[in-house]
């Protein structure tokens, strides 16, 4: 026993470390063919003509897909939110007219790669250039308009409103208004690019390896696409390389590559797309935009009421969208106390790629909000930056926020405290206070993240009330095999965070045998039938829902096992014990040496039955295990309900110094505090706050999306888009507590997504910096040039403004 | 693009002669013609690193070298990292460290962190930091990949 809380060696690394992984673009099948997507230069323009002949005379070119072509085969894919979502036209390739740069306007298959792009690059494509719209708030205006089917570019609108907000703004002793905060765009940008080899054969089977990370949802959007029953659509993948939310919505892309096995009669096609495309059109994070934002507080610095208005840019197609206009509202007040808040949330297409739920899907938005409006009042009323936090800090829980989510346990002033512990804080505020004497721009700050994990999705039912959607699940299964091993499925394809390992771990414990006994299979397949509609590695929930399923299947096994044994042995079941003789894992009758090994035991359910009576009809030694978490459908008229059933948090410090030549901000020490409840492999679990940290350090100081007013995208290779390297990667001091969670059998809550912490934390460090300078940090992205332009025009006269009643 | 050029490449330890077209990448080579499929691709600018082998004991980005120019030439890829069944201690550090997750970025680090060991055996950590500066990881957050590397440089200066 007690596997579970080590830091046990991942078994994925026996083959990672030789390079003996399979990613998509690593299957090789002779005679397989090569996709090569045409993409649109442009933002937005309408298509005139398409013309394929030179491409089609190229020798190796076996087929060529066209919006005519995918027009006639495939059925717009489903947009999950109300109208006007469901009036976009979103196939494969655009037909009439390209909504965003990177749009694929035809395909090309054939011998090679290389012959495939050859030929590409020999259509065709006259295009009318039409006025791009790439800024949110333009965008509202309807000036240019994404798709004339939706006859509008709002997408989604609704009030979160909860207690009384005018009462709370008419009892302030101050009133802090923001004019406008804004996220900026940017993704967490996997190594391995979205690909997959299809074949869809003659029998009309279509079989996918694929790296899609949420593939129980994604099949039930390419069945209706592509016209094919869901059961004759297999998808698997076995290793992926890092999605961090943005292969949720790579099934855009499989249909092509199907559609192009089709239509050379069942030839394997595979479809690997390059860095520009990834950066271009895979989908990014989503950008918003804060306005009107006002805070109410109390004498004492107490927050008590906000109103503000969102607009959340969706890009150029809603898809897995507006969900975001929900999910953000899981952590509505952030770590805080406050009880009247009204948010007015609008989400807007544009011109750009379109968004995808990336590492800390619409919360991090939020939160960073949250924690712009608790660092900018606390910078304006005067009140130290950790004591503000100290004074508005939710203390009790469990704690029901405004808006009816359960936040399960924490601790955020012990986080804080063990922060500062790590940080050296004492010290670090005397030499900020030297360095402001030498003119210094050196500034502390803190952010707090929550992570929300396990989604209760009926959430989609406040952004659209007509989804068939809500609640949440998780499947293992388990077996014994033939042979007597352990052979344990999961419904989660992974993507780096261990599972295979942590679920040894859980399987060990409760066979009382050594995690090395259990074999978990690689990746996905729903062709194992290990899987249900929400199964995927999303949302911060694989400590609870995939853990909770592994959990149940190993009860049920177990009573299987006990049964069998108890016949087998004449024993009761509470006078046998699972453990390891020496052949191999047994269950043995307690203070004596009778026993029977996992060999036999198999043996008896496979091969042997006639020896057993029919009391033992329905044990196989195989069982599955679908694991709910206990979830309501949410009031959607009042937009109430809980929406997540964990609520892990981050608490980061930073101390950052700008300097007065280059406006580099420097971070000169950084400190991370992790609560995820019980931790089930620290190392893996250290190693995901590590990972978040760097993401979120990246999208602070160097990562983003930039466009151009015509919708071209400026920063579409590495090279521009400056992912964190070694280099920029700060040492980390990383600390963690444990307030376990009441609502998880195991305690745990699920995590992963801290990549929002850095955002807020190096914004309020560069508020503590500038504030002087007469800076209010009110965008979170801080690359020199941005820095430079803040302190050359200082807004704080503008930006932010502090009414004082009393 | 039919004309076709011959050359002749160790990768590993073994000789390869082939035709191949001059256009075609040295990452492209080891993937496709000789199916060492540990060496990958994830960007196409030279900037990622996740292609790194060593070409005559030298690491480079082979998305960016001709497989014409690899002519003549010994290449050490990850799969020639294990010796005889056992693996190179940097490949057990990186495990034992829980420098990789996803395990994409992993040949190519592994591949730097080697040339960078093989030409310094007692790297501070800001040299491993520059030692593996072109090599991008989108998982870890790189520590501990330092600290592998670290850990890995320790265990060969004692076994040598």
């Amino acid at each position: 026993m007690g596997w579970v809380g080590k830091s046990l060696r991942r078994k994925e690394d026996e083959r990672l470390i030789r390079g003996n992984g399979l990613f998509t673009d690593d299957e090789q099948i002779e005679g397989m063919l090569h996709l090569f997507i045409l993409r649109s230069p442009y933002g937005h323009a309408r298509i005139r003509s398409v013309d394929t002949s030179a491409a089609e005379a190229v020798p190796g070119v076996a087929c060529i897909l066209t919006g005519a072509d995918i027009k006639e085969q495939c059925t717009p894919f489903m947009q999950l939110g109300p109208d006007p979502c469901g009036k976009i036209v979103d196939l494969p390739l655009a037909v009439d007219k390209v909504v965003f740069q990177g749009e694929p306007v035809a395909a090309v298959a054939a011998s090679s790669a290389a012959i495939a792009m050859d030929a590409g690059q020999l259509i065709e494509v006259d295009y009318d250039m039409l006025d791009a719209v790439v800024d949110a708030e333009e965008a509202l205006n309807d000036e240019v308009i994404v798709h004339e089917g939706a006859g509008t570019n709002r997408v989604w609108q609704g009030v979160f409103e909860y207690g009384n907000v005018d009462k709370a703004f008419a009892d302030a002793a101050h009133v802090v208004k923001i004019n406008r905060l804004h996220f900026h765009r940017f993704s967490s940008a996997p190594l391995e690019t979205n690909g997959c080899v299809a074949e869809w054969t003659r029998q009309g089977d279509i079989d996918f390896l694929c790296n899609n990370s949420f593939p129980g949802f994604a099949k039930q959007l390419l069945s209706p696409g592509l016209r094919v029953p869901i059961e004759k659509l297999r998808m698997r993948s076995y290793d992926i390389g890092g999605s961090f939310g943005v292969k949720i919505w790579n099934y855009v892309y499989m249909a092509l590559a199907a559609l192009a096995s089709r239509k050379t009669g069942g030839r394997k096609v595979k479809w690997s797309e390059t860095r520009t495309e990834h950066l271009l059109a895979s989908g990014h994070g989503n950008e918003r935009t804060f306005l009107d934002t006002e805070v109410a507080l109390d004498r004492d610095g107490v927050i008590t009421g906000i109103r503000s208005r969102h607009i959340d840019d969706c890009g150029a197609y809603t898809r897995y969208e507006p969900l975001g206009c929900v999910i953000w509202s899981q952590v509505l007040p952030g770590v805080y106390g406050v009880r009247n808040i009204r948010i007015d949330f609008t989400q807007v297409l544009t011109n750009k790629c379109p968004v995808v739920p990336n590492r800390g899907y619409s919360r991090m938005q939020h939160l960073w909000f949250m924690e712009r409006i608790i660092d900018i009042c606390a910078h304006e009323v005067g009140i130290p930056a950790d004591e503000m936090r100290l004074k508005n800090y939710v203390r009790e829980f469990p704690y029901e926020t405004p808006n009816g989510c359960v936040y399960d346990s924490g601790d955020y002033p012990a986080m804080l405290a063990m922060a500062k512990e790590l940080i050296g804080w004492d010290e670090w505020q005397r030499k900020k206070a030297q360095a402001r004497k030498d003119g210094r721009w050196l500034g502390i700050g803190i952010g707090t993240t929550l992570d929300s994990g396990t989604n209760n999705f009926g959430q989609a039912q406040i952004m659209n009330q007509y989804l068939p959607f809500s609640g949440n699940s998780e499947v293992c299964s388990i077996r014994l095999d033939f042979d007597g091993s352990v052979i344990v499925t999961l419904g989660t394809g992974p993507s780096g965070q261990g599972h295979e390992t942590a679920a040894s771990q859980v399987v060990a414990d409760e066979l009382n045998i050594d995690p090395s006994m259990v074999q978990v299979r690689p990746g996905f397949d729903s062709a194992w039938n290990t899987f249900s509609g929400h199964s995927g590695t999303y949302a911060s929930q694989f400590a609870v829902t995939g853990l909770s399923a592994v959990h149940g299947a190993c009860q049920k096994l177990k009573k299987q096992m006990l049964q069998l044994a108890s016949f087998i042995l004449e024993a009761s079941d509470d006078d046998l014990e699972f453990g390891v003789g020496s052949e191999g894992p047994q269950l043995n009758v307690k203070g004596t040496d009778k026993k029977i090994n996992y060999w036999y035991l198999s043996n008896l359910a496979n091969n042997n039955n006639a020896v057993l009576d029919e009391t033992l009809a329905d044990v196989t030694l195989n069982v599955r295990h679908v694991y709910r978490p206990p979830f309501k459908v949410p009031d959607t008229g009042r937009k109430f309900g809980n929406l997540t059933l964990t609520y892990a948090a981050q608490l980061h410090i930073a101390v950052i110094e700008v300097d007065k030549e280059t406006c580099h901000a420097k971070i000169l020490a950084y400190a991370a505090v992790d609560d995820c409840g019980n931790v089930i492999n620290p190392q893996i679990a250290e190693g995901q706050v590590q990972g978040a940290t760097g993401h979120g350090l990246g999208a602070a100081l160097m990562e983003t999306f930039n466009y151009d007013e015509a919708g071209n995208l400026l920063t579409s290779t590495f090279s521009d888009y400056c992912p964190i390297t070694s280099m920029n990667m700060p040492d980390i001091q990383y600390g963690n507590i444990e307030t376990p969670s009441p609502f998880s059998y195991n305690g745990a809550k699920g995590m992963g997504e801290g990549g929002g912490a850095p955002l807020h934390t190096v914004s309020a460090a560069l508020q503590d910096a500038l504030h002087s300078a007469g800076v209010i940090v009110t965008d979170s992205h801080h690359s020199p040039p941005e820095v430079f332009r803040r302190i050359r025009s200082p807004n704080r006269a503008t930006a932010v403004s502090v009414e004082t009643r009393r | 693009m039919s004309q076709r050029v011959g050359i002749t490449v160790t990768v590993n330890g073994t000789q390869y002669d082939r035709d191949v077209e001059p256009r075609l990448l040295l990452v492209q080579f080891i993937r496709e013609e000789l199916r060492l499929t540990g060496t990958h691709i994830g960007c196409d600018t030279t900037y990622c690193g996740a292609c790194t082998v060593l070409l005559n004991g030298v690491p480079v980005k082979s998305c960016t070298v001709l497989a014409v120019q690899a002519d003549g030439g010994e290449i050490l890829t990850v799969e020639g990292l294990e010796k005889d069944g056992k693996l190179h201690p940097l490949q057990v550090a990186f495990s034992e460290h829980h420098g990789l997750q996803c395990g994409y970025c992993t040949p190519g680090m592994l591949m730097s962190a080697y040339y960078l060991l093989e030409s310094n055996k007692d790297p501070t950590r800001e040299d491993i930091r520059k030692g593996i500066q072109g090599n991008l990881c989108r998982c870890t957050g790189y520590s501990n990949i330092f600290t592998a590397i670290d850990d890995a440089a320790v265990k060969m200066r004692k076994e040598a």
